[in-house]
């Protein structure tokens, strides 16, 4: 049933801040650091969502995937592949054996402007194809209206649809304006059966902002002191260095603890975010920076 | 599916970032720093001063007898002639010079800062010295538009001013004293807390390299025999004393009946008050920035927290869950948030009122902290279950605890707000802009801040009503402790 909206907590942008400023001065060095980078590589859904995407570069993709610096021992691989409905096939036959989740955008991404059975056939197609993962959007624009039945009925149905795929709900907090309606949003995806709420589709700028991330980590914990399930996260687009990443591991470490530390319940969409954290790890280890064309870009 | 509480706890421990001292100089021995030298004691003796973290003796600082303070007053008598004639526009220029030399030292003063006085690196350099910077160059751009200040008057400086600073913001007080007297025209005889001298003579030495005229500032160290002969020396015109209470009062009786004028800034009790409209979580972070703040020893601090009745557990127990995260510790390490007690006297009062809070029947949380060995180390404390009677209450602690109490209406917390007899500090927190707007007007206390709490600007006035002490530092209102009308 979707839940009362009205008594929810509200936030004020500048205590946010505030908060955040405090993750972001803490000094991350040392065996630290490694063990926080590590832990990022292993959280991330390496992402291509062009309309140029080709079999050839999911191929790459995918190989990068399972290979990402060969040279350096005892490093995870990323968490996921993450892909358009067309290519999930191809995705999940490339990474056959690895133990890498293919996941697979839905719902008529990323607008999410079309009818429900649209969105609920290309839901299902993704899933024939062998998507473990379900990356669906909300309708922004009958949330916008207060028409918070309707985006709440939709997860219900979509989550139907992903039969045993985990469901990721992005949210798209670029286009709801405030942190208030973060969590309000936030509170319709979980309660309607989401598996993971996630910040942006990338392709709308702001994307993941850690004060959007504070308010949904915020919306995690006490949806797991009322119901004592716990969602996973996810923010997407805009993380693209090793040190804006250790600031978020810092912040869910902070808020959400151990029981979240971990690629079941946290994930980071990026693609450009490996290869730094790679170039970081190395240097931890020989202690000097190598040059960018050392890391292969797939 | 069942619900663990203790589920939150943050395990990814960060390893150990301390910020570096070698950049810093500390000599093994201070001497006082009397008309524009470094002079021994004249009775040749010396105080140790302590890390507080780890008991270990840092330097020796001089200590000032009475005949000490007689020169460095004769001194300050003496550049008061010059000095308080020289044009605004030039005196400003000396503490401009001031205030650029802070900020180029900023490192080193943050880091002995830390080292002496026990409190975390973040706030020494994000808050403390960057602040002492800011209320010179404030004051600097004053001293040449006084008469702007005080429209169709004609200013004059009082004289030479005694002032007694705090140990818990060394430099800032300091500053706030300096700079105000520096821009009036007055002279200054200064004397930091016994526990925490060494900022205050690494100021002397900068203002040594600024080339300020001999005798304008002279900074003076000891503890209270030493404060006591500036207090009643019969040639200082003006005393401005930040600290307890009860040296507060000695001060005023002392200076009854004599020309001295009196600004003083003595203890607190703030109340911080959370109504159930307001911002939660910004809320819980508002009152870990009131109590822990400094490790509590903050005169302002919102040592009594007022939660609205309808949202007390929620608040109480994302209160607790946000102290877990709190790390005590290393004051020089980026990572601490609460350092050390300031000295050994200071934690065994903190820990006598902590076991009166438990005598009294005060509920008492203290999340589990790790303290490295050695060192005055304390908790961050909440007593849950008191009330306006408990002593606790009613007492200024100056350290990290926490009184908790509920309350039902608007007028109910007005009352208890202001049963004490300080009235220094208050927080308000609600979504609603009214409802700060109108507690402004019904709460006695010098300092109301609205969703925030512990902010300093030197534009801001600072003081308190009743036992908190009178006059204003800071901003325009500070220039008035300083000057007198033809």
């Amino acid at each position: 049933m979707l839940p009362n909206l009205n008594n929810l907590p509200t936030y004020d942008t500048v205590g946010v801040n505030e908060r955040i400023s405090r993750f972001q001065s803490r000094s991350i060095k040392k065996s630290a650091k490694v063990e926080g980078l590590k832990l990022a590589l292993s959280m991330i859904d390496l992402t291509t969502l062009e309309g140029k995407d080709t079999k050839g570069k999911v191929q790459q993709l995918c190989y990068k995937a399972m290979h990402s610096h060969d040279t350096l021992k005892d490093i995870p691989t990323v968490a996921a592949i993450c892909v358009y409905p067309t290519y999930v096939a191809i995705a999940k036959e490339a990474l056959k054996g690895s133990g890498i989740q293919a996941a697979s955008v839905a719902t008529a991404f990323p607008s999410g402007n079309s009818k429900l059975q649209v969105k609920l056939d290309d839901t299902k197609y993704a899933v024939e194809q062998g998507a473990d993962e379900i990356d669906m959007v909300i309708s922004r624009g009958e949330f916008l209206t207060g028409n918070y039945q309707y985006v709440y009925d939709e997860i219900v149905a979509v989550k139907k649809a992903c039969g045993k795929a985990h469901l990721k709900v992005i949210l798209e907090t670029g286009e709801l304006d405030t942190l208030d309606n973060v969590r309000k949003a936030s509170e319709i995806a979980m309660y309607a059966g989401a598996d993971f709420i996630k910040t942006s589709t990338g392709k709308i700028q702001p994307a993941a902002t850690m004060q959007v991330t504070y308010v949904m980590f915020d919306a995690i914990k006490d949806f797991y002191l009322k119901t004592g399930k716990m969602i996973g996260m996810k923010p997407a687009g805009g993380i693209s260095t090793s040190k804006i990443a250790l600031q978020y591991l810092v912040m869910l470490n902070e808020m959400l603890g151990e029981k979240w530390m971990n690629k079941e319940y946290f994930r980071f969409g990026a693609s450009s975010l490996a290869n730094d954290i790679l170039m970081q790890l190395v240097k931890a280890e020989t202690g000097m920076y190598q040059s960018a064309d050392y890391f292969s870009k797939d | 599916m069942s619900k663990d509480k203790n589920i939150f706890k943050a395990t990814w421990a960060y390893a150990d970032a301390p910020e570096s001292t070698d950049h810093i100089k500390i000599k093994k021995q201070y001497e006082l720093f009397i008309d524009g030298e470094f002079v021994k004691p004249s009775k040749k003796k010396y105080f140790d001063t302590i890390d507080p973290s780890n008991q270990k003796k840092i330097a020796s600082i001089a200590e000032a007898s009475s005949d000490d303070i007689d020169k460095a007053v004769a001194a300050a008598n003496k550049a008061f002639t010059s000095w308080s004639k020289l044009p605004g526009k030039e005196r400003g220029k000396y503490i401009f010079r001031i205030a650029r030399l802070i900020q180029e030292r900023a490192r080193e003063f943050a880091v002995i800062e830390s080292l002496d006085g026990g409190k975390p690196i973040r706030e020494s350099r994000d808050i403390d010295i960057p602040l002492a910077a800011s209320h010179f160059f404030y004051y600097a751009g004053w001293a040449d538009k006084l008469e702007y200040a005080f429209p169709n008057r004609k200013v004059k400086p009082v004289g030479v001013a005694g002032q007694i600073i705090p140990w818990n913001f060394p430099l800032l007080m300091a500053a706030w004293k300096i700079a105000p007297a520096l821009a009036t025209g007055n002279t200054v005889v200064l004397k930091p807390a016994e526990t925490t001298s060494l900022t205050a003579l690494k100021l002397a030495e900068i203002i040594e390299e600024s080339g300020l005229p001999k005798g304008v500032v002279n900074i003076v160290t000891g503890a209270g025999e030493t404060g006591a002969a500036i207090v009643n020396h019969p040639d200082v015109d003006k005393i401005a004393f930040t600290g307890s209470t009860g040296v507060g009062k000695y001060i005023q009786k002392a200076t009854a009946g004599t020309a001295k004028k009196l600004t003083l800034e003595l203890g607190g009790k703030g109340a911080n008050i959370i109504f159930e409209d307001a911002a939660i979580d910004q809320a819980v972070e508002g009152i870990v920035n009131a109590i822990f703040f400094n490790q509590g020893h903050v005169c302002c601090a919102g040592s009594r927290l007022f939660v609205q009745e309808s949202v007390a557990d929620v608040v109480i127990q994302k209160l607790k869950s946000r102290m877990e995260t709190l790390i005590v510790g290393n004051p020089l390490d980026k990572n601490t948030d609460i350092g050390a007690i300031n000295s050994a006297k200071q934690l065994k009062t903190i820990k006598d009122y902590i076991k009166i809070g438990l005598n009294e029947g005060g509920e008492i949380y203290q999340p589990n902290c790790k303290f490295p060995k050695n060192g005055n180390w304390c908790a961050p404390t909440l007593f849950l279950n008191v009330s306006q009677s408990h002593r606790i209450v009613q007492e200024e602690i100056f350290g990290p605890v926490l009184a908790v109490q509920t309350f039902r209406t608007i007028d109910e917390v007005v009352e208890k707000a202001n049963n004490t007899p300080f009235g220094l500090s208050a927080g308000v927190w609600t979504q609603k802009g009214s409802k700060i707007f109108n507690l402004t007007q019904r709460l006695n206390a010098g300092v109301v801040w609205g969703n925030t709490f512990n902010k300093f600007d030197p534009t801001s006035p600072f003081g308190g009503y009743k036992e908190s002490g009178f006059g204003r530092e800071g901003g325009l209102h500070g220039l008035r402790g300083y000057v007198k009308f033809d």
